[in-house]
């Protein structure tokens, strides 16, 4: 028996491989792909872990796939830029077990610092790719994925983005199914699997025999399809932009559906081509497939029409396709033209008693220059704390800093600041390199004891691995110890004249100073509240300094006094002592401010 | 669009209940028999940015995720996000806001004032616009949290969709036990607020 639910896209996923029997299941958490592993978890059969980053977690599903186990990597976008080593030498030497790598794009940009098309990951590292449209799609494409890797010795790429990961649809599932772990037995294949370049040479002509038997299989070429309604207007398309096609024109337009984004079905592509007069192209991003279809020498419009750049949606590619003549079904008459402009932002903000607060208030004011990283503490670069001068990438924090640390002026030292889960994931290697090449930068840890952006998963620090079981706790101060560090400063986050003398300390010192922030995330349970604070009027001198640490629990009244909202005040405690009038104090019983 | 799809938006501050609220609606559709497509955004909306939610619903949905000018109602969590967002309304859609005001970044750090007009300037457009204090409700019943609830009831009020399937089952299903009551009580409570 058949049961509708609704599912996210990364939930679909997570069902997918699971009907599929996948062995493991491992990534590095990333928006929007994050829930696939954590849906995953929840089920009972695969072996379930976070990796320290992506390459690890590919390069872990890669051996249990040499063993025979079907496995599943999860990771956004800018992930597969770390994990792009293991993605290209295993296209060649295949797969044993199946091996499904899912990546979540993020066009728009709602979580990420770009908006990389990794399609073209697909055609570069020659690694099949199915894309999916729908949450359903999501679970078939999935199962369909393992069974063509094996059955064509290649890995598969699963292409997400935002709008299929985080959007939910029904979905039909059999409740009463269970999970049949898939196995195949391994046997030694040291010219496979040892790719030495005599033996990569034999693999790369195998590579291209196994996408061309997977172009022509049958089974995975249902998943391109063609919705012929009419031959005057034919539109190219796949994932969501299949979605927003129909979406603004029905059944008005004739459409391919292309679920199989690499290796692309020319064939298919000409037929098409020849059922309609006018062709185009409808694709969020780069113009990956509109580039193939003009290289088959088919006349087509893509990019001339829709945005390069940032996320569709069914009324930007109405509009678009208009101005070519194209009629959407319906005609909008919105409530008002233009968005209303001119009202305050709501950017997100650093939580109330949120332990990276301090430091990039103060290392503003002690004027260091800060290289950042990514993670929740990115914020800090936001206006008021603004204490961040560059940030670029996961893990960037340190090495990033090593450079810039070549060019300052005599005695200036820059500070390299990551998170925890950061510094595990490729952070480290930037610390070696200090040490190693002895620059003087001084690297931060901001250790929160989470990989709290994502939503508070587990790492290497934590002591706990993802299904909560006790593990090694790592100790950042006993790694810098052994890289070479001469003294790890080690400070508590709210402690906000400590953190001072310890940048003072640090960015003077001869000695080689790393420097530790501790206290767990806001929204740990391991966090302690302390109690809320309220602002004495009387001592109150109104010079808004407390107003600079962009705490959300504090705010400028009507009359010009700070005032703090004790529901989401969380007692840190830092607009005490930052303030200097004495004028913020800890609330008195049953008195509300 | 098929015939008939209907589309609704909900946008608020993270930490409001606004996720919960939609996957509610979704779950209830689906019970009806209705096709179902949502879209919300995670990630740094949680960290007290603006949270905008889709649910479309219908025979047949394509797309979870609509432009500008497509939206039939539009539910406001928060005051100022109700001006952020009224241009997804379409002409003669429905507006709920709730009166709530949180201030954002800005207007915490006095770089600019919170809008002492906004409820002036929302009646301008031409919309329904339907403003309640949704919290407060929540508080006389107990618990600010179930805010989200009293606005979801008033949506099936004014959508049309309270008799549809049996919204207190759903409602159940969805929360923790300990709160069921008080969500209930909220959900009926939204539902004669309008
Ligand atoms: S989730 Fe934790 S680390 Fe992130 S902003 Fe909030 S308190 Fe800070
Ligand atoms: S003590 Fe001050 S800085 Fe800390 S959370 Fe409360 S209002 Fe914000």
């Amino acid at each position: 028996m058949q049961q509708k639910v609704i599912l996210s896209g990364n939930e679909g996923v997570a069902r997918g491989a699971w009907e599929a029997g996948v062995g493991m299941g491992i990534g590095y958490p990333g928006t929007p792909s994050t829930e696939i592993v954590e849906t995953l978890a929840k089920m009972e059969g695969p072996m379930v872990a976070w990796a320290v980053n992506e390459k690890v977690a590919l390069e872990q599903a890669y051996g249990a796939c040499v063993t025979g186990l079907r496995s599943l990597v999860t990771m956004k976008h800018v992930g597969l830029n770390v994990a792009a080593d293991p993605l290209f030498t295993t296209a060649y030497m295949g797969v044993n077990g199946g091996l499904v790598i899912a990546v979540a794009d993020d066009p728009g940009m709602h979580s990420s610092q770009n908006e990389q098309d990794n399609r073209w990951y697909a055609l570069h590292a020659k690694v099949p790719m199915l894309e999916p449209s729908s949450s359903r799609e999501c679970r078939d494409f999935t199962r369909l994925a393992f069974e063509l890797s094996e059955r064509h010795d290649v890995p598969f790429l699963l292409r997400l983005v935002t709008r299929v990961s985080h959007s939910r649809g029904v979905v039909e599932i059999d409740p009463a199914a269970e999970y049949r772990r898939r196995s195949r037995s391994y046997e030694r294949n040291v010219p496979k699997y040892v790719v030495l370049p005599a033996h990569a040479r034999a693999r790369r002509v195998a590579l291209e025999e196994n996408l061309k038997r997977l172009l022509a299989d049958p089974e995975a070429r249902v998943v391109n399809r063609m919705e012929i309604t009419g031959s005057e207007v034919g539109i190219i398309t796949s994932g969501a932009s299949y979605n927003y096609v129909k979406e603004a024109f029905g059944d008005r337009y004739s459409v391919l559906k292309l679920g199989l984004v690499y290796p692309l079905d020319g064939e298919l592509i000409r037929e098409f081509a020849a059922k309609v007069q006018r062709l185009y192209v409808v694709e969020e991003l780069d113009p990956y497939l509109e580039t193939h279809v003009q290289a088959l020498g088919v006349t087509c419009e893509g990019k001339k029409c829709i945005s390069p750049f940032f996320e569709l949606n069914p009324q930007a590619v109405a509009t678009s396709l208009a101005k070519a003549g194209l009629e959407p079904l319906e005609q909008l008459e919105p409530a008002t033209a233009e968005p209303v402009t001119g009202i305050p932002a709501r950017p997100p903000i650093l939580c109330a008693g949120c332990p990276h607060r301090a430091f990039f208030y103060l290392a503003r004011r002690e004027k260091v220059m800060v290289v950042g990283d990514i993670g929740c503490y990115t914020l800090g670069a936001m206006p008021p704390l603004d204490g961040i001068d560059v940030s670029a990438c996961m893990g960037g924090g340190f090495s990033i800093a090593l450079g810039i640390s070549t060019n300052l002026p005599e005695g200036e030292k820059v500070f390299g600041v990551l998170g925890d889960s950061t510094f595990y994931h490729s952070g480290i290697t930037g610390a070696v390199d200090a040490v190693f090449n002895r620059r003087p930068i001084v690297p931060v840890v901001l250790d929160n004891r989470s990989t709290a952006m994502t939503g508070h998963q587990e790492n290497p620090g934590t002591g706990r691995t993802l299904d909560g079981e006790p593990t090694v706790m790592q100790d950042p101060e006993r790694i810098f110890l052994a890289v070479g560090f001469d003294r790890v400063l080690v400070v508590n986050a709210y402690d906000l004249e400590g953190i001072r003398n310890t940048i003072r300390d640090a960015k003077v010192s001869r000695d080689r100073v790393a420097i530790i922030v501790k206290a767990p995330c806001r929204l740990l349970k391991e966090s302690r509240r302390g109690p809320a604070r309220e602002v004495v009027r009387d001592n109150c001198a109104k010079c808004k300094n407390c107003l600079r640490l962009g705490c959300p629990a504090l705010s400028l009244d009507e009359e010009g006094y700070p005032a703090i909202d004790p529901l989401a005040c969380a007692g840190c405690g830092l607009c005490e002592q930052v303030c200097r009038h004495q004028a913020v104090r800890v609330q008195e019983k049953g008195v509300t401010s | 669009m098929a015939k008939g799809t209907k589309r609704v938006m909900f946008a608020g501050v993270g930490g409001q209940g606004i996720l919960l609220a939609s996957r509610v609606l979704a779950e209830g559709l689906l019970r009806a028999g209705l096709d179902v497509k949502s879209t919300e955004v995670h990630g740094m909306a949680q960290r007290g940015g603006s949270v905008v939610t889709q649910v479309c619903f219908g025979e047949r949905v394509y797309s979870p995720l609509v432009g500008p000018g497509a939206i039939d109602i539009l539910v406001t969590l928060e005051k100022l996000e109700a001006l952020r967002y009224v241009h997804f309304l379409k002409k003669n859609g429905i507006l709920l806001a709730n009166k709530r005001e949180i201030p954002s970044l800005p207007v915490l750090t006095g770089a600019a004032p919170y809008p002492r007009d906004i409820e002036e300037r929302l009646s301008s457009f031409p919309v329904s616009l339907y403003l309640i204090d949704a919290d407060r409700e929540a508080e006389r019943l107990g618990n600010h949290r179930v805010m989200n609830m009293v606005l979801l009831g008033a949506l099936m009020r004014l959508a049309g969709l309270a008799g549809l399937v049996d919204w207190k089952e759903v409602v159940a299903g969805a929360v923790r036990p300990q709160y069921r009551e008080v969500n209930l009580r909220a959900l009926e409570a939204g539902m004669h607020l309008v």
